[in-house]
């Protein structure tokens, strides 16, 4: 087989060349590991969107519990969210940056052992969040609730995916970092600290630790973890799949490659102050929350020329809008991006919080990014990746990514229009006062009010959940009967 | 020496780091580089064995 070798030129000739490196004909790239993350990417969006539509489920109907210990709200709701942003977010992270940092520095990934071992200590951790959190063993931050011997191994496990990463860019054969390695890069290094110096504790047993941190210096290292987890894991990283995937499914490249890199230094250097807008009106000093609040409204610009250069990469090919659904996903992924990281610095301001605060409004916010942004970005890129990793042109059937698209749409505008409502209802009901200074409506009174909301939302999470289904028929299909084929690294010349 | 002074120092040179880049970033001098890596994702894979099979 390797005698048959082409040669295999870039087109691009004008791109640096690293002499000193030269090729190995015989050089493939190891998409091995890429394809044991993204089917893991569809297996895990299934078991974390299953496990959110039924905690939907039981905020309208509690006895859905069973009375069981592991089934009830508190112990699934964290299972839910660590599975679709550590399982399912993590998992296309890990997956689309080993495929993209390979093919953008010409060379295979470094350290071929390690990088099985992040694929396999990654899925360790999952199982083990599985078991541990519906048991209740947790340290009770949100989004860092594993104990320690689990956050030791996310660590090691971390730190080999940095190694990996960064190794590659190291032997690359391009002279130039593309900009989507830039923000993985990004995502990498931060999330390393982010969960390092938030889960600091002193373990009193194999399952209890207590943090080394107390009070309100507890609450802020928490948020500045919790938005960062946001800035860096939900965002930084799935900039980077879309620097890469929506220039390559749209057939042209990035819009402004120069307004790309202003996007890049201007975002990790706003994102890391936000976190305080999380604790307004607390104990935390008020010039704390001004602060947290001041740089959240200025994400907004950063925010918006990335969303814009995405989107704009379509200029000139918007017809291919008709006929692709791959694109419409990305291009509806980007355009939540938009909404979503307008409403952030909307509800980061003082007074808008005073009402959304603690109301389903921020639940609303949250699912607008992790749905309609990550989610949707998440699919649209599996859908050009997998063919390309089976050696297909194109997936089973482009008419059940249409209908995937559709169903995802309207069940991510359902979800957020019912808790915008539901949240509005409630912080006006909260805040509202009789004359003689009393509350007008008590608390189960507002709970009332909000029940057909959820079972709006409950039915936005179903048509979400049911489009992760008809992706998993049409992915089966596809990989199914399909011997992989090694790619070749191009030489750069 | 007084720490309000080193904040201030430290914001503008923060700020003019951040007009650096912008200008460093539309010089001409680096729209070569600049083409050159945004038509990286366009590259299409070449197999190994240079063939495609159920296509």
């Amino acid at each position: 087989m390797r005698e048959q070798v082409s040669p295999r030129r870039s087109p691009f000739n004008s791109i640096s060349i690293c002499r000193d490196r030269p090729l190995d004909t015989t050089a493939s790239y190891n998409d091995k590991v890429v394809r044991q993350f993204t089917i893991m990417v569809v297996v895990w969006g299934i078991v974390g969107m299953l496990v959110g539509v039924l905690i939907a489920a039981q905020l309208i109907w509690p006895q859905l519990n069973f009375d069981l210990s592991f089934l009830t709200y508190s112990r699934l709701r964290p299972l839910h969210t660590n599975a679709v942003i550590f399982a399912f977010g993590g998992s296309a992270l890990f997956a689309t940056s080993y495929y993209v940092v390979q093919r953008t520095c010409h060379v295979r990934l470094a350290f071929d052992k390690l990088a099985a071992f992040t694929f396999w200590g990654w899925q360790v951790v999952i199982l083990l969040a599985a078991i541990t959190l519906p048991l209740g063993i947790t340290q009770s931050k949100e989004y860092a609730e594993l104990e320690w011997p689990i956050d030791l191994l996310i660590t090691v496990v971390w730190v080999s995916y940095a190694v990996v990463f960064f190794g590659t860019i190291a032997k690359r054969r391009i002279k130039h970092i593309y900009v989507a390695n830039w923000f993985y890069g990004a995502f990498i290094i931060t999330v390393a600290v982010l969960h390092i110096f938030n889960n600091l504790a002193v373990p009193v047993s194999l399952f209890k630790s207590y943090s080394i941190y107390t009070g309100v210096v507890d609450g802020m290292m928490q948020w500045w973890y919790g938005h960062n987890a946001v800035g860096f894991f939900l965002t930084a990283g799935f900039l980077g799949m879309m620097y890469y995937f929506v220039p390559k499914q749209a057939g042209r490249p990035v819009y402004s490659y120069r307004l790309s890199v202003v996007h890049f230094w201007s975002l990790i250097a706003i994102y890391m102050w936000a976190g305080p807008h999380h604790l307004h009106y607390t104990s935390l000093p008020d010039w704390a929350q001004t602060l947290g609040m001041v740089f959240s409204i200025i994400l907004l610009a950063p925010s918006w020329g990335g969303m814009i250069n995405g989107i704009m990469t379509l200029s000139g090919a918007w017809h291919k809008l008709r006929s692709d659904p791959i694109l419409k996903f990305m291009i509806v992924s980007l355009s939540f991006y938009g909404m979503s990281t307008f409403e952030g610095p909307m509800m980061s301001i003082k007074t808008v919080n005073a009402l959304s605060h603690y109301t389903d409004w921020t639940i609303g916010h949250v699912h607008s990014g992790a749905l309609g942004w990550v989610a949707m970005m998440t699919i649209g890129t599996l859908y050009c990746l997998i063919p390309r990793l089976y050696n297909r042109d194109s997936m089973y059937s482009t008419k059940l990514i249409d209908v995937h698209f559709w169903t995802s749409t309207i069940g991510v505008v359902l979800y957020a229009v019912a808790l915008w409502v539901a949240g509005i209802t409630q912080g006006l009901m909260w805040r509202a006062v009789n004359d003689d200074g009393t509350l007008t409506y008590s608390f189960v009174e507002s709970l009332k009010a909000t029940y057909p909301y959820y079972g709006l939302r409950l039915i936005g999470g179903l048509l979400f959940f049911s489009g992760m289904i008809i992706m998993a028929y049409n992915v089966w299909k596809t990989v199914s009967n399909n011997k992989p084929v090694p790619v070749a690294v191009l030489d750069p010349a | 020496m007084d720490i309000d002074l080193v904040r201030g120092v430290l914001t503008a040179v923060i700020f003019f780091a951040f007009i650096g880049i912008w200008i460093w970033a539309w010089s001409s001098r680096r729209k070569k580089d600049f083409d050159a890596s945004a038509a990286l994702p366009l590259e299409d894979d070449t197999h190994l064995n240079n063939e495609r099979e159920n296509i």
